[in-house]
C-alpha cells in the first residue's frame, strides 16, 4: 500500500500532497516538513530509499523518492510494494505529467495542482496502484478533459442563449 | 431567471480562480497569512451563492488551501453540494475536495450515500470513475455497508476502466466492512482471470493485500496464482504474485518446492531488476521455509547470493541497498553462504550513503563468529571514531553491543576485552545510549563471575575519572554508566584493590550534580564499600584507620541528606545514622565489621525480564474479583516509579541479612540449581560451549586458564581494547599448540574430559576456547512459570477482522453456503420479485446453477470417486507407513495434511450437496501440490495420473497380484486389516456406500437422471410449479458388446482454453476389462492433454479396470484454441478382455462431439448488469423461432438452462432473459418469449459465429423432443 504521495520543491514548499490515510492538517504539514528534512539533506548520488520517518509509517514503511530539477517526488510505501517498482512508477508519473503539460516544470504544478491530482487519480487509487501503462493513463485523462471542455462550451451556450 | 444566470456568470468573471489565488499568494510573500484569510472570506461569500460554477471554483481553491495546511472542514457541506452537480467538471472538483479532506468523522458523509450510489450507476463511465476514486479515500463503515452491493455489481461492468476501479476499491470496502469479504470473494477471484490486464492486475493487487495480512486463508489460491505467474508477462502483476508467494511459502513448504524452479528460471531470464530482486527475495523465503526440512538447495542459495553480490557491487546505490537488504534475509538461515562475502559488506560500511551503511551493519550482526568478532568490532570502533552525526554513531554503538551480546555472549571469548570495549564506548560524545552500556556492564559483571575482578578494577577507574564523563553537559546520556560503575564497585567490593580510594571517589561533592537515581546508587553502594573497608581495616591493629573511614562517611553524607531527591535523601539519612552508630561502637573498640558486612551479604541473581509475567496465578485466585466491596470513590493509585534497571533487581526481596549459616545457604543453592535443571521453563543458555561450564558442578574448581600476559592487566587510566586483539591471537596460538601436544600425549583422556564441549560448537569454532572460565549465570524465572507467546497482535489492526476462512467458501460452495447474515445489504425499495436477488451472493448462486444439471449424475459419480480416493489413500497410507520408520516427522505431518481434505469431502458428500465441479477441482490444493506430472490444475486429471502412478507400486506393496483383483471389497478388506484404527471407520463408511451403490446398479441406465426433478432451475424461479422431467447431459459416445461409453463435456472456467470431458465406462460383458487406453486424433484446434513426456499420438491409460457389470468414470482434459465453432474428434478406446482362460484385445471407435454449448458456463448475472450489457452496444444480434413446442414454459427454460448452460436473469410471465458466458468470456444473452406453441429466442453475443452455433444447438434440442 502507498500511504502518501508528496511533491515539494527544493525549499520544502508543498506542490501536491495526497494522503491515503487520514491525518489532520497540522500533522500533514509536519509530515511534509519532516519528509523534506530527511530527503533534502541527502546527496544526489545516494540510494532513493529512506527508512525512519517518525511521523508517518513506522518500521514497515519506507520513503521512496526521486529528485527532478527543483522537485522532490516522495512516495511513502509499506513492504508490500516493490521498491524498484515504485521508483518506476514515479518515473511513469513524471513522464505522464511531462506529456500532459508538454515539458512540465514546477510552475505547471504550482498553478494546476488540480490537474496533477486528476492524473494521479488514474495511477493510484486509495493507496493502491491502479494503472502503470502511460498510454492508458493519458487516454483516460484526455477523455475526461475533453468531456470537461464540451461541458464548458455547453455552459457558455446556456448562458448566452 | 436567465438574467440571474448571466449576472452570476459575470460575477464569476471577477472572481479569483485557482490560478489567481496561487498568483496572489506568491505576490504576498510577506503577509501570506493575512492574504489567505481575506481569500477565505471571499470564498465564504462565493459559497453562499446559488451558482454551482461559483461554488465549484470556491471549493477548488479550498482544496489548494487545504494542501497548505488550512482546515477547510467547515466547507464540507458545500463540497457535498458540488459533488452532486450533474456536470462532470464540477463533480470532479467536488470529489477531489472530498477525497482530500473527508474522513470518518466528517458527519456530512452520511448525506453522500445516495449521491454516490447514483454516480456509481451513472451511464457515463467517468462519473462512476470519479466517484470510485473519491470513495476510495473517504469510505466509512457505513458507506461500505451501503454501497458494497453496488460496487460488487460494478466489478462485472462491461468497461474495464470501471471494473478495475471497482475491484481495487473492494479492498477498502473489506477493511471497513469485513462482512462483505465472503460474499464478494468469488467474484474477486473470478477477476483474477479477467481478459483486461488492468483488471487482472487490480484483482491481484487486492488479493495480495488481503493475503499479506492473513496468508493462510489464501493458500488455496496458490494454483491459480501459480498459473498466472507462469503465464503473465506484466511485471507489475508478476512482482505482486511473487511477493504473495513469499508470504505463502512459510505456511506450506510443498508450495516452495514447486516454486523454486519457475522462480529460478525467471531469475535467469528476466532483464527487469525489480522482478529479479523480488524473485530472489521469494526464493530466499522459500529456502527459509524449506531449511528445516531439506537442506538440499545449496544451488539455489548460491544463485541468490551470487545475484545479490552483483546487485551490491553495482554502482547504482539503489541496487546496492536492496542487495544488502535481501542478503540479511539469507543470513538468518544460511549464514555461511553470506559470510563468504564479508569483504564486500565491510566495504559497504565505508559507503558515503547512510542507508547503505545501516544495512551493512545489520548484516554484520549475523556474520560474527568467535574467530572474527574482535576484528569486526575493532573495525566498527574505528567507524565510531570517524562517524559524523550522532544518529549513525548511536546506531553503531547499539550494533556493537548487539553483536557482542547476541545469543548470550556466544561469540565472546575474552570478556576483559569486552569490558574494555564498553569502557571505551563511554568516551563517545553525546550518545543517547549511556543506559545501554550501563546495562551491559551490569549484565556482564553479574553473570560472568570470572570477570568481576577485572570489571571492578575498571569501574573503579571510571569512578575515579567520573569528572571526565560528567564534565560536559552534552554528555548527559553517558553518565548513566556511573550508575553501573557504582553498583559494581559496591556489590563486588571484595575485589577492589583500593576500596578506600574508591569510597572517597564516590563521596565527592561533585557527585551531587548527577541525576538523582545515580546518586541513590552511589549512596547505597558507598555503604557497601564502607562495610568492606571496615572489614579490611579492622583486621589491622591500627583502629584509627577504621575510625577515619567512618569519619569520612559522616563528613560527606550530609551533602546527600540535603538532596532534593527523595530516594537519595532517605538512603543517605539512614546510612548516616548507621555510620554514626558504628562510630560510637568503634569508639568503644567493638569489632563491628562482621555485622556490618552481614547487612549486605547474599548474592543477587539476575531475574529474567519476563519472570514477573510468568508467575502462574494460583488456583482459585481471581485477580479481577474485588477483595473488599468496591470503594465508592476511585482512589488514586500511586504507581511506584519503575527502576530503570528493573531487570537486575530481584522481584521478591531477598533477605539480605542472613542468619542462616553458610551450609544452609549452600544447601538451598544446590536445591535451587537442581530445580532449575529440571524445570523446563527455566531459560537455559544456548547449547554453546558455555552450557558445559554451567552444568559442570562446582565451577570454582575448574582451573582457570592462566593468561600469560606481557602487559599487566590493570591498565592505569582507561583500558585499550586493541591490545586484546593481539593478545587473543597469541593466546589462541598457544592454545592450539597446547592442544596438539595434549592430543599427542593422551587422546583418550581428552575425549572423555572435553568431548562434550566439542560436540556443541561448529568445527571452526571449537578450537577457540574462551580465555575465562565464563560462568554465565542464567536469569531466574519463577517456579512453575508458564510458557506463553507474547507476540500478541495489535487488537486495533483493521486486518484482524478480515481473517475470514475463505476456503470453505470456495471449495465447498454447496456445503457451507453463505448465511443470511452474510448477504450484502441491498436497497430495499427495489421490487423484490422482479429482481432475482443479486444479493444472493455469487457463489451460492453459481453453486445452485450448476447443481441441477449435475447433481443427479454427480451423486453417484461422487461416491465412486470417493471410493477411488479411499482406495488410493489406503494404499498410500500403507506406503507411508513403510516409510515412517525411516523418515522425519515432518514427512508424516505432510502426509496427515494431505489426507485431511479427502476425509472431509467424504464425510460431507453424504450429507450435503456435492461441491461444484470447477471450484472444487481447482481449489484442491493438496492435489495440486502433490507433484502431479500433468500441468493442469484440474483435480480430476491430477487424480487420474496420481492414481495411475500409485496403482502399480501399491499393488506390489500390498502383495496382491495385479490381475487377481476379483472384486473390490475383498481387496479393501485385506488392506483394512493392515490399516490403522481411524481408517477402519472410513472403510466402514465406504462399505456402506458400496452397498448403496450395488443397489443402484440395477437401474444403472437411469442413474444419472435420479433427483434431477427435485432441483429448481435458477434462483428459485420455477420452484412452485410442477416438477421437471428428469434430464441428463450424458450422451452416448460409443457402444459395443463389451463396453458402453457415455460422456459429458464441461468448460473450465479457470482456463479459457480447457475443456474437461467426463466419460463413464460401463462394462457390459461377463469378463474383466483391463488395460484400457483412451486416445483421440488431435486436430489443429483441439488437443488432448497428455502427461509430460508422452508423444502427441500416445493414448492415455484409463486409471482403473472394470470388473463385470461395473462402471466408472474418468476425465480427460482437452485444450482448445478457438471455441466459436463446434468440433468433432475421432478417437479409439483399446482394451483387453480377460476371461478365465483367455484374453483378447478389443477396440472401440468413437467420435467426440464438442458442441458450442459445452464451452458455455452458466454464470449468474444481475439484472442491472445484464441491462448494461445489452445497452453497451458491443453485442451482435440474432434470433431464432421454434415452432410446435409443447411444454410448459418453465420446462423450456429449465431445458435451456440445463442443456445449454444458461442461467435465468429475470422472468416475467411468458418472457425470460437468460445469460451465459463462454470459457473465453463471450457474453451470450437470450430473450425467450413464448406464445402458444411458438417460442422466439432473440439472442445477443459479442461473437456472432458462436451465437449462431449455440442457437442451432438450442433449436436441435427442441426439435428432438
Amino acid at each position: 500500500m502507498i500511504k502518501a504521495i508528496l511533491i515539494f520543491n527544493n525549499h520544502g514548499k508543498p506542490r501536491l500532497s495526497k494522503f491515503y490515510e487520514h491525518y489532520n492538517e497540522d500533522t500533514e504539514q509536519q509530515i511534509i516538513r519532516e519528509t523534506f528534512h530527511l530527503v533534502s539533506k541527502r546527496d544526489e548520488n545516494v540510494c532513493n530509499f529512506l527508512e525512519g520517518g517518525m511521523l508517518i509509517g513506522g518500521s514497515d514503511y519506507k520513503l521512496i523518492y526521486r529528485h527532478y530539477a527543483t522537485l522532490y517526488f516522495v512516495f511513502c510505501v509499506d513492504s508490500s510494494e516493490s521498491e524498484l517498482g515504485i521508483l518506476d512508477l514515479i518515473q511513469v508519473f513524471v513522464e505522464t505529467l511531462d506529456k500532459c503539460f508538454e515539458n512540465v516544470c514546477e510552475l505547471d504544478l504550482i498553478f494546476h495542482v488540480d490537474k496533477v491530482h486528476n492524473i494521479l487519480a488514474e495511477m493510484v487509487m486509495g493507496g493502491m496502484v491502479l494503472e502503470t501503462n502511460m498510454n492508458e493513463i493519458i487516454t483516460q485523462v484526455d477523455a475526461q478533459n475533453k468531456m470537461e471542455k464540451s461541458e464548458v462550451s455547453l455552459t457558455l451556450f446556456d448562458i448566452y442563449s | 431567471m436567465a438574467l440571474k444566470i448571466v449576472k452570476g456568470s459575470i460575477d464569476r468573471m471577477f472572481d479569483k480562480n485557482l490560478q489567481d489565488l496561487v498568483r496572489g499568494i506568491r505576490n504576498h510573500k510577506e503577509d501570506e497569512a493575512k492574504y489567505i484569510s481575506t481569500c477565505i472570506d471571499e470564498i465564504k461569500q462565493e459559497l453562499k451563492q446559488d451558482n454551482i460554477a461559483v461554488k465549484a471554483n470556491a471549493v477548488c481553491k479550498l482544496t489548494y488551501l487545504q494542501m497548505l495546511g488550512y482546515d477547510v472542514s467547515w466547507a464540507a457541506f458545500n463540497i457535498v453540494e458540488v459533488m452532486s452537480s450533474s456536470k462532470f467538471t464540477y463533480k470532479r472538483i467536488g470529489y477531489l475536495a472530498a477525497s482530500q479532506c473527508f474522513h470518518e468523522s466528517t458527519d456530512v458523509i452520511m448525506l453522500t450515500t445516495n449521491q454516490i450510489r447514483k454516480d456509481l450507476s451513472s451511464p457515463n463511465q467517468y462519473d462512476t470513475g470519479v466517484a470510485l476514486t473519491g470513495l476510495s479515500c473517504f469510505v466509512t463503515p457505513d458507506l461500505a455497508r451501503d454501497l458494497a452491493n453496488d460496487i460488487m455489481t460494478l466489478m462485472s461492468h462491461t468497461k474495464p476502466y470501471i471494473r478495475k476501479k471497482a475491484v481495487l476499491i473492494m479492498y477498502k470496502v473489506f477493511l471497513k466492512y469485513p462482512e462483505s469479504l465472503r460474499p464478494a470473494f468469488p467474484r474477486l477471484k473470478e477477476k483474477l482471470e479477467d481478459p483486461d490486464p488492468g483488471v487482472q492486475s487490480a484483482a491481484v493487487n487486492v488479493i495480495c493485500e488481503l493475503a499479506r495480512r492473513n496468508p493462510k486463508n489464501y493458500l488455496s489460491l496458490a494454483p491459480l496464482f501459480f498459473k498466472l505467474m507462469t503465464s503473465s508477462t506484466n511485471n507489475w502483476v508478476l512482482i505482486k504474485i511473487i511477493k504473495l508467494f513469499g508470504a505463502l511459502t512459510p505456511l506450506e513448504p510443498r508450495l516452495g518446492k514447486k516454486l523454486i524452479e519457475p522462480l529460478t528460471n525467471l531469475i535467469h531470464s528476466t532483464s527487469a531488476m525489480s522482478l529479479l530482486y523480488e524473485c530472489v527475495n521469494t526464493v530466499i523465503a522459500v529456502l527459509i521455509s524449506l531449511s528445516s526440512g531439506m537442506p538440499n538447495h545449496s544451488a539455489s542459495i548460491q544463485l541468490c547470493v551470487q545475484k545479490l553480490r552483483i546487485l551490491i557491487e553495482d554502482s547504482d546505490q539503489n541496487l546496492k541497498y536492496l542487495g544488502l537488504l535481501a542478503m540479511s534475509k539469507i543470513l538468518k538461515t544460511h549464514p555461511k553462504s553470506v559470510q563468504s562475502h564479508k569483504d564486500l559488506i565491510l566495504q559497504c560500511l565505508d559507503d558515503k550513503d547512510e542507508s547503505i551503511r545501516l544495512r551493512a551493519l545489520d548484516l554484520l550482526y549475523g556474520m560474527v563468529s568467535k574467530k572474527n568478532l574482535m576484528e569486526i568490532v575493532k573495525k566498527l570502533m574505528l567507524h565510531v571514531d570517524k562517524a559524523e552525526g550522532t544518529t549513525y554513531r548511536d546506531e553503531l554503538l547499539t550494533k556493537i553491543i548487539d553483536i557482542c551480546s547476541q545469543s548470550n555472549y556466544q561469540y565472546i571469548t575474552n570478556f576483559e576485552w569486552y569490558i574494555s570495549i564498553l569502557v571505551e564506548l563511554t568516551r563517545l560524545e553525546g550518545t543517547r545510549h549511556g543506559h545501554l552500556i550501563a546495562s551491559q556492564m551490569l549484565d556482564v559483571a553479574i553473570r560472568v563471575k570470572a570477570i568481576r575482578v577485572f570489571a571492578v578494577a575498571q569501574m573503579a577507574t571510571l569512578l575515579d575519572n567520573a569528572h571526565l564523563l560528567t564534565g560536559n553537559v552534552q554528555r548527559k546520556g553517558i553518565c548513566e554508566v556511573l550508575y553501573a560503575a557504582a553498583w559494581i564497585c559496591g556489590e563486588f567490593s571484595e575485589h577492589l584493590d583500593n576500596p578506600t580510594q574508591t569510597l572517597e571517589a564516590m563521596l565527592r561533592p561533585k557527585v551531587a550534580t548527577l541525576p538523582g537515581h545515580i546518586q541513590a546508587v552511589y549512596v547505597q553502594n558507598a555503604a557497601k564499600l564502607f562495610a568492606t573497608v571496615l572489614k579490611s581495616q579492622e583486621g589491622n591493629t591500627d583502629s584509627t584507620a577504621a575510625q577515619e573511614t567512618s569519619q569520612l562517611m559522616i563528613d560527606r553524607l550530609p551533602l546527600f541528606v540535603q538532596s532534593a531527591n527523595l530516594e537519595v535523601q532517605e538512603r543517605a539519612s539512614c546510612i548516616l545514622q548507621l555510620v554514626k552508630y558504628i562510630q560510637k561502637l568503634q569508639q568503644k573498640d567493638v569489632e563491628i565489621a562482621e555485622e556490618v558486612i552481614a547487612l549486605f551479604a547474599g548474592e543477587l541473581n539476575p531475574v529474567a525480564p519476563k519472570a514477573q509475567k510468568k508467575v502462574p496465578v494460583p488456583e482459585g485466585l481471581d485477580l479481577d474479583a474485588w477483595i473488599n466491596e468496591p470503594p465508592s470513590e476511585s482512589e488514586s493509585e500511586d504507581e511506584q516509579p519503575r527502576a530503570i534497571f528493573a531487570k537486575e533487581e530481584p522481584k521478591h526481596s531477598r533477605p539480605r541479612h542472613t542468619e542462616v549459616d553458610e551450609k544452609e545457604l549452600a544447601k538451598r543453592r544446590e536445591a535451587r540449581k537442581q530445580e532449575q535443571a529440571n524445570n523446563p521453563f527455566y531459560i537455559k543458555s544456548s547449547p554453546s560451549s558455555q552450557k558445559v561450564y554451567q552444568e559442570a558442578p562446582g565451577v570454582e574448581h575448574i582451573p582457570v586458564v592462566q593468561i600469560d600476559l606481557s602487559v599487566p592487566l590493570k591498565v592505569p587510566g582507561l583500558p585499550m581494547s586493541d591490545q586484546y586483539v593481539k593478545l587473543e591471537e597469541e593466546r589462541r596460538q598457544k592454545d592450539r599448540a597446547d592442544k596438539k601436544k595434549k592430543e599427542k600425549k593422551k587422546r583418550k583422556e581428552k575425549r572423555s574430559g572435553r568431548g562434550k564441549r566439542h560436540d556443541s560448537g561448529p568445527e571452526s569454532e571449537e578450537d577457540i576456547t574462551p580465555a575465562h572460565m565464563v560462568d554465565i549465570v542464567t536469569e531466574e524465572m519463577p517456579e512453575n512459570a508458564l510458557p506463553s507467546d507474547d507476540d500478541d497482535k495489535d487488537p486495533n489492526d483493521p486486518h484482524k477482522a478480515l481473517d475470514i476462512d475463505l476456503d470453505n467458501l470456495m471449495e465447498m460452495a454447496g456445503r457451507r453456503p453463505l448465511a443470511d447474515s452474510e448477504k450484502l445489504p441491498v436497497r430495499s425499495h427495489r421490487a423484490a420479485e422482479v429482481l432475482k436477488s443479486p444479493a444472493q451472493d455469487g457463489d451460492a448462486e453459481s453453486a445452485a446453477s450448476q447443481e441441477p444439471k449435475k447433481k443427479s449424475s454427480k451423486e453417484k459419480r461422487e461416491k465412486k470417486k470417493d471410493k477411488d480416493r479411499d482406495r488410493k489413500k489406503s494404499k498410500e497410507d500403507k506406503k507411508k507407513k513403510k516409510k515412517h520408520k525411516h523418515e522425519e516427522k515432518g514427512e508424516d505431518l505432510l502426509g496427515g495434511q494431505a489426507e485431511e481434505p479427502v476425509v472431509q469431502s467424504e464425510a460431507t458428500s453424504e450429507v450435503a450437496a456435492p461441491p461444484t465441479s470447477t471450484t472444487a477441482e481447482v481449489s484442491d490444493l493438496d492435489f495440486w501440490l502433490s507433484n502431479a506430472p500433468v500441468p493442469s490444475n484440474t483435480q480430476e486429471a491430477a487424480t487420474v495420473v496420481a492414481a495411475a502412478e500409485a496403482a502399480p507400486t501399491s499393488e506390489v506393496a500390498s502383495g496382491t497380484a495385479p490381475d487377481s483383483e476379483p472384486d473390490e471389497p475383498k481387496d479393501t478388506e485385506t488392506e483394512e486389516t493392515k490399516s490403522s484404527k481411524h481408517k477402519k471407520k472410513k472403510q466402514k463408511k465406504e462399505k456402506e456406500e458400496k452397498e448403496k451403490k450395488k443397489k443402484k446398479k440395477h437401474h444403472h441406465h437411469h442413474h444419472h437422471s435420479d433427483g434431477g426433478g427435485e432441483e429448481s432451475v435458477q434462483n428459485g424461479t420455477v420452484e412452485e410449479e410442477e416438477p421437471l422431467p428428469p434430464m441428463s447431459n450424458y450422451c452416448l459416445l460409443a457402444e459395443n458388446s463389451y463396453i458402453k461409453m457415455v460422456n459429458d463435456i464441461q468448460g473450465n472456467l479457470q482456463d479459457g482454453s480447457q475443456v474437461v470431458v467426463s466419460v463413464i465406462f460401463e462394462n457390459k460383458c461377463d469378463s474383466f476389462l483391463k488395460s484400457m487406453e483412451f486416445n483421440v486424433l488431435d486436430s489443429l484446434n483441439s488437443k488432448l492433454q497428455r502427461p509430460e513426456g508422452s508423444g502427441p499420438h500416445d493414448g492415455l491409460t484409463v486409471p482403473f479396470q472394470l470388473p463385470p457389470g461395473v462402471s466408472n468414470e474418468a476425465r480427460f482434459v482437452f485444450t482448445m484454441q478457438s471455441i466459436i465453432t463446434p468440433q468433432k474428434l475421432k478417437g479409439t478406446l483399446t482394451f483387453i478382455v480377460k476371461n478365465e482362460d483367455s484374453s483378447t484385445h478389443e477396440k472401440l471407435d468413437f467420435k467426440l462431439h464438442f458442441t458450442c454449448t459445452s464451452y458455455l458456463i452458466s454464470t449468474p448475472c444481475y439484472s442491472d448488469a445484464f441491462a448494461k450489457l445489452l445497452e453497451s452496444g458491443d453485442l451482435k444480434c440474432s434470433s431464432v423461432k421454434l415452432e410446435g413446442v409443447v411444454m410448459p414454459f418453465h420446462h423450456l427454460l429449465a431445458r435451456i438452462c440445463f442443456r445449454h448452460h444458461f442461467s435465468v436473469v429475470e422472468r416475467i410471465d411468458s418472457c425470460a432473459s437468460m445469460y451465459s458466458r463462454s470459457i473465453q468470456d463471450h457474453h451470450v444473452c437470450l430473450l425467450v418469449k413464448t406464445s402458444g406453441q411458438t417460442v422466439s429466442i432473440d439472442a445477443k453475443c459479442d461473437e456472432p459465429t458462436l451465437l449462431g452455433n449455440v442457437l442451432d444447438e438450442i433449436k436441435q434440442t427442441f426439435s428432438q423432443c
